[in-house]
């Protein structure tokens, strides 16, 4: 309790910053629907987008030294009513959520109207806002129903937006529905765990739960919802065997919704699994319970070795770039399964780091596609001569996927590999350079067919537009500017694992 | 002080840009050389402050200083970039080969990571360039672009990327977690905070994550990359790469371990006999080989192990021999890699069986190729009969008899691989007249930059004593 939690009774426009965050993509998708014009869809959303951008930087620049700030709805005390709480850890999430949307958006425009038919194209813009909203209300609610309300939020919006690759591809469609039950299962699960915390302890606000909980780990029904919120939660992650949804799901939606996606949905996903386990549950449950030990060291090994392989030997681009997401989300539970400030700091530092680097690498397949029509590698052998500015920032992206020096993805590795010697885990640390040896393998692959192989078709196959080159770059740029300037990254990652490693006492403050 | 130095990295960062034209980029060769000069002039022997360019992370910063070892290398490499380069241009037109501006563009890049390696003040900084280096490089091997030259290239990359990743980050990271810091200091940082077996783990990690020092078994790239364009071979798997591998040797030996602290704990001795094998093994297989840039690709690998030997010695000698070798071999073997192309551009014959009275032909090439070869070799009066002899007082410094017995036998087989080629190419005639009978060398700017190396060889045996005298700080106490 070191520092006093500001209840705001006066009301400036900074104190609302937090509903902000949310209301303002919220209100603006229903609006691009009434006002229904085309022309006007995708700029409402770039403004709400950027607007939400903006909060969330002034958010993460009041939290980043370790305070909390905390909102009620409507002026309803905690317990009763739905607070919304800011920390390092959630603000984090925020910042990276909003500026890929923001990012997102320009890169979009282009690309959706070359692979959705017209009629749709306003309601992809607020689907997009509906689904950012999602995110963004699951990071920011410290109320346990409302994470779930959000979800499903974006997670409907998502199975729409997915559904919308069908004019591409309709296998769109059977991805879409395959995640829908997925997803719904994992919505299940999730609100049952919830159904038995309230069970035990009657209330949903994050921080009363935990207080509520600290005395009752012994209990069968607790112990019961912590393992359907895991369960649930780790097929929102993708954890490894929980996975099945996602490659198809990334590889037949819309490029634009893939990036998205690929660089914020399963982060924000991660973030909830982070914040249940260490400040709704304590750390001490956590050992007390070996859950650690016994579901995340094995998962998260396989994840990295099981899916890297899997990704070396895929023959399309985006479910090659898929699989390699499931092996990082190894290398996130790798650090929680760690269990030390160095191993949370190298979860939530990757969390961010491997974002912008999937965003830049979607991006870039997202140019391939609107270019040559596939993502498959035969399709885009020798693209790096007629798209040199894409194939450049591919493989920038390729690079800090691999964890060289110098790019984004190398601080993450260098963390946690650092956390493991710390605990004396050797093997482990050997584990994670040779798991990312096999990412050297598959990113060179990608080298290899962009500049080593004669071109597929003779047809003459132009760089792409500007509006998807400019967010390519600067998300290719976040990657290496990133790997030299850490101050936000690991001030943000370090305020964030200390405070979740204190259990509930860090939110409580 | 150090502005020089940065101005060094920014210069060619500046100048990288893809469409340089040949003559800018031997500008910016030549402006290099002169600025290394200048701070060999400005600085001398001595140490100079870390010039700290950002913090990364606590106590991990990008940090360059000036010292002499890598003074040493900076001069090196910068001047023989001014030969190669000239060399470089005269066989890229001679050859036809495509892509000049990519194949320069990356050539500069090369350099440019080398002299961040040369001036690195801690070893998170020379990772980072060594890296940079094999990415650099990476497109100049696979150049021609066929399959070969790909298949060459993916050898090359992966094996250099797979030690330096699965082996070298660890045992920088370990050493980090150990000592609290990664910069390099006289007299080593890890002495008092490790004992026992883990020393020598941690130096196995090492010498097997630099790659680029090509220890056997880690050294089937050095061949598989001699698929590049010779100028390539010249400069990067004579010169810049390799070097750049013991160059890291030596520095992680003085300056993360300290030699007096491999000396006490006797960690380096299973290094020692490893090299020791490398040298032996690696001659013998030059011996078996026809091609004439393989059979230099392994005698590279042998002469590396010298180097690597020197470290492992764990004595002042030692390791001033080692780091003495690093400028004799550079100087020999880049001029017997450009007669190797010379020859090619010349006749297209990469087989020396095939080589049989090309001397008379090419007296000035075959001369060159002799000089450099004697070098190697280490006799007098030549540049690399220095280097072998302080390898040898260092063996007996070290107690190591045997090691010298592993150094003589290696100058045997030197010259039982090397001496043939001269041999064949002045005394025998050509089998059934068909070759170039007449004088026909290859293009002036081809021929002379070898002459002008064979030359230095020479001359490096009469300044090998300034050298000697330039690096005496390194291996002063702390």
């Amino acid at each position: 309790m070191a520092t006093q939690t500001v209840h705001h009774t006066a009301m400036t426009l900074s104190d609302h910053l937090p509903i902000l965050q949310i209301l303002i993509p919220f209100i603006s998708a229903p609006l691009i629907v009434f006002i229904g014009r085309r022309s006007l869809a995708w700029p409402i959303a770039f403004i709400a987008s950027a607007a939400s951008f903006v909060i969330a930087c002034l958010l993460l620049s009041k939290v980043i030294g370790g305070g909390i700030i905390s909102y009620q709805i409507g002026g309803w005390a905690p317990p009763l009513g739905i607070e919304y709480r800011v920390d390092a850890a959630n603000a984090f999430v925020l910042f990276l959520v909003t500026g890929i949307a923001t990012l997102v958006l320009p890169y979009a425009r282009q690309s959706v109207k070359a692979e959705m038919p017209q009629r749709t194209q306003t309601l992809f813009y607020a689907l997009f806002l509906l689904c950012m909203t999602g995110l963004l209300g699951v990071t920011i609610t410290a109320d346990a129903f409302n994470v779930f309300v959000f979800l499903e939020i974006s997670s409907l919006s998502t199975y729409v937006l997915i559904a919308q690759g069908s004019y591409r591809d309709k296998r769109a469609l059977t991805a879409s529905f395959n995640y829908l039950i997925m997803g719904t299962i994992g919505a299940t699960f999730f609100v049952i765990g919830l159904g038995f915390l309230y069970m035990a302890t009657g209330t949903l606000n994050m921080a009363d739960l935990a207080d509520r909980l600290s005395g009752q780990y012994e209990s069968r029904t607790v112990r019961a919802g912590f393992a359907f919120i895991l369960v649930g939660m780790g097929l929102k992650v993708a954890i490894f065997p929980l996975h099945f949804w996602l490659p198809n799901a990334y590889t037949y939606a819309p490029s634009a919704v893939t990036t998205f996606l690929a660089a914020t949905a399963t982060k924000v996903a991660i973030y909830v699994l982070l914040r249940f386990i260490f400040s709704v549950f304590q750390p001490a449950f956590l050992a007390e319970t070996s859950t650690l030990e016994i579901i995340f060291y094995p998962l998260a090994l396989l994840a990295m070795f099981a899916a890297s392989f899997t990704a070396i030997f895929q023959r399309d681009l985006k479910r090659m770039l898929a699989y390699s997401s499931i092996a990082q989300i190894g290398y996130m539970l790798l650090g929680i399964a760690l269990f030390s400030e160095t191993g949370l700091m190298a979860t939530i530092i990757h969390l961010f780091n491997h974002g912008i680097t999937k965003a830049a690498l979607f991006m870039g397949v997202g140019a391939y596609v609107l270019r040559s029509r596939s993502s498959f590698y035969i399709q885009i052998q020798g693209l790096g001569k007629t798209m040199p500015w894409t194939s450049a920032a591919v493989i920038i992206g390729g690079l800090s996927l691999i964890g060289v020096p110098g790019t984004a993805g190398f601080l993450s590795k260098w963390l946690l590999v650092q956390a493991a010697l710390e605990q004396g885990y050797w093997p482990i640390a050997m584990l994670i350079v040779a798991s990312s040896l096999l990412a050297v393998v598959y990113v060179w692959r990608l080298v290899e067919t962009l500049y080593l192989s004669t071109p597929h078709s003779e047809q003459t196959i132009q760089e792409a537009p500007l509006s998807m080159l400019l967010p390519l770059w600067i998300m290719a740029l976040a990657c290496i500017y990133f790997g030299f300037e850490t101050d936000i990254t690991l001030g943000a990652a370090k305020a964030a694992a200390q405070a979740l490693l204190a259990g509930s006492s860090g939110m409580l403050h | 002080m150090l502005l020089p130095a940065a101005a060094v990295v920014t210069n060619l960062l500046f100048r990288n840009s893809p469409n340089l034209r040949d003559g800018l980029t031997l500008g910016a060769a030549i402006a290099t050389f002169l600025v290394v000069l200048n701070i060999l002039a400005t600085v001398g022997n001595t140490t100079t402050d870390n010039f700290v360019l950002l913090e990364v992370m606590p106590g991990l910063e990008l940090a360059f200083n000036v010292e002499p070892l890598g003074m040493m290398f900076a001069i090196l490499a910068s001047g023989l970039w001014i030969v190669t380069h000239v060399y470089g241009i005269g066989y890229m037109r001679g050859n036809n080969e495509d892509n000049h501006a990519r194949f320069f563009a990356c050539f500069s890049f090369a350099i440019f990571s080398v002299m961040g390696i040369a001036f690195a003040a801690n070893m998170f900084t020379l990772f980072l360039f060594y890296e940079v280096l094999t990415l650099s490089t990476y497109p100049l091997v696979a150049h021609k672009g066929t399959l070969a030259a790909v298949k060459g290239a993916r050898t090359y990359l992966s094996i250099l990327i797979g030690t330096s990743i699965g082996l070298q980050l660890v045992a920088v990271i370990w050493t980090f977690a150990i000592a609290g810091t990664l910069d390099f200091t006289r007299g080593g940082i890890l002495e008092g905070l490790i004992a026992g077996p883990p020393v020598a783990i941690l130096l196995a990690l090492y010498a097997f994550g630099i790659g680029k020092a090509a220890l056997m078994p880690f050294h089937r790239w050095l061949p598989a990359a001699m698929v590049a364009p010779t100028p390539v071979s010249a400069l990067l798997h004579a010169v810049a790469v390799v070097k750049a591998g013991v160059f890291t040797m030596l520095k992680v030996g003085i300056y993360i371990f300290g030699i007096d602290f491999l000396a006490a704990t006797g960690a380096s001795v299973w290094l020692m006999w490893l090299a020791a094998f490398s040298i032996i093994a690696s001659s013998v297989i030059a011996l078996t080989k026809d091609n004439l840039k393989a059979r230099l690709a392994y005698s590279t690998i042998s002469q590396l192990s010298y180097i690597t030997l020197g470290v492992a010695l764990a004595t002042s000698m030692g390791i001033l021999g080692g780091s003495l070798h690093v400028v004799m071999h550079a100087m020999g073997k880049i001029t017997l890699f450009m007669c190797a192309g010379s020859i090619y551009v010349a006749t297209h014959k990469t087989n020396i069986s095939q080589m049989t009275g090309l001397g008379r032909a090419m007296p000035i090439t075959f001369m060159a190729f002799l000089i450099g070869s004697l070098s190697i070799i280490g006799l007098p009066p030549l540049g690399g009969s220095w280097s072998k002899w302080l390898l040898i007082m260092g063996a007996a410094d070290a107690g190591q008899l045997a090691m010298i017995g592993i150094l003589l036998i290696s100058s045997l087989l030197n010259v039982a691989y090397l001496l043939p080629l001269v041999g064949k190419g002045f005394f025998l005639k050509t089998p059934n007249q068909t070759g170039p009978t007449k004088f026909s060398e290859s293009p002036t700017l081809v021929w002379a930059p070898p002459a002008f190396t064979a030359f230095g060889c020479i001359i490096l045996f009469f300044y090998a004593g300034h050298i000697q005298a330039f690096l005496m700080p390194i291996i002063a106490a702390p």
